[in-house]
């Protein structure tokens, strides 16, 4: 683990630079091939609707891996994020209209821990409304 | 229809060692839209100290996953997957996963409960080496969406 962020350098309430992830039927077809989540609802329009949901919607998982490059692309070392964790509170709906939908993502330092640790508190969000709940994420700093 | 309560505590057989390639973990990085050198660059992940390209945060799911599956979906358990949604996951961290690491999962139903109508189950897996070292822990809550009432 190394990284260039020292614990000394982060106060409660740094906020980490913020992201937007466009999300297109495409990102989630490449998404159930490398994770072998093939769950229809993630690739067939007709099926997700038929099941009441809006449209297709991106795999949580899909969601929860793009979350959190805010804070990786923040620290550098993907390997110092020790812990993290999120609840799915609502779908994220990905049409096929050439435009999909956009992701948005932000980090914030919540609370600093001993050993060099501290908490980041993700929100993500798409078309306003909150999409992750109880993201937070653990990253061991220098 | 409730899910059976005889299920929590139960923990099933290691799975079959899965040797994690830095091919997926490429593969697996470009599907989240993650070009960190880290996940692709061998050269650059040996700069931060590492073997060999490093895991995203989130990689552990792709071979989970699958164990995970098998165990939600025994018949004797009762789930309707066809109203299953995924609640929650989190992942606890020994150290992160490079390519090369060979890895079994060891998975435990950890609880089982109604709440609103839904049945919810927590599934926790222990990843560790083929030789015993611990290297993550996560877990997994799945929701059966209006099964309770039934």
């Amino acid at each position: 683990m190394t990284t260039h962020l020292k614990f000394t350098d982060v106060v409660v309430g740094t906020k980490l630079p913020a992201l937007s992830v466009p999300i297109q039927r495409l990102n989630l077809i490449m998404y159930a091939g490398a994770s072998g989540d093939f769950n229809i609802i993630h690739w067939n329009e007709r099926f997700a609707t038929s099941v009441g949901l809006p449209n297709v919607i991106a795999h949580g998982m899909f969601t929860m891996g793009a979350a959190i490059r805010v804070v990786t692309d923040w620290v550098g070392d993907p390997g110092a994020v020790v812990e993290y964790g999120v609840r799915f509170t609502r779908p994220v709906p990905v049409p096929d209209d050439g435009i999909g939908a956009l992701l948005e993502i932000r980090g914030e330092v919540t609370e600093l821990l001993d050993t060099g640790r501290v908490r980041i508190t993700l929100t993500a969000s798409s078309a306003g409304q909150t999409v992750l709940g109880k993201a937070q994420a653990v990253v061991q700093l220098a | 229809m409730a899910l059976n309560p005889d299920f929590i505590g139960r923990t099933y057989p290691s799975s079959e060692p899965y040797l994690v390639g830095r091919e997926k973990i490429r593969e697996f990085a470009r599907a989240i839209g993650d070009a960190n050198p880290a996940y692709h660059d061998v050269a650059a992940a040996q700069g931060l100290g590492y073997a060999d390209v490093v895991a995203p945060p989130t990689f552990a799911i792709a071979f989970i996953f699958a164990s995970t599956s098998a165990v939600i979906l025994d018949p004797d358990l009762g789930l309707d997957y066809t109203k299953v949604v995924h609640g929650e996951e989190s992942f606890v961290y020994a150290r992160p996963i490079v390519a090369g690491d060979e890895l079994v999962v060891v998975n435990t139903i950890e609880n089982i409960r109604a709440a609103a109508g839904n049945d919810m189950i927590t599934v926790k897996s222990h990843v560790s080496t083929t030789s015993g070292e611990p290297v993550v822990v996560t877990t997994m809550v799945i929701v059966a969406r209006g099964t309770d009432a039934q």
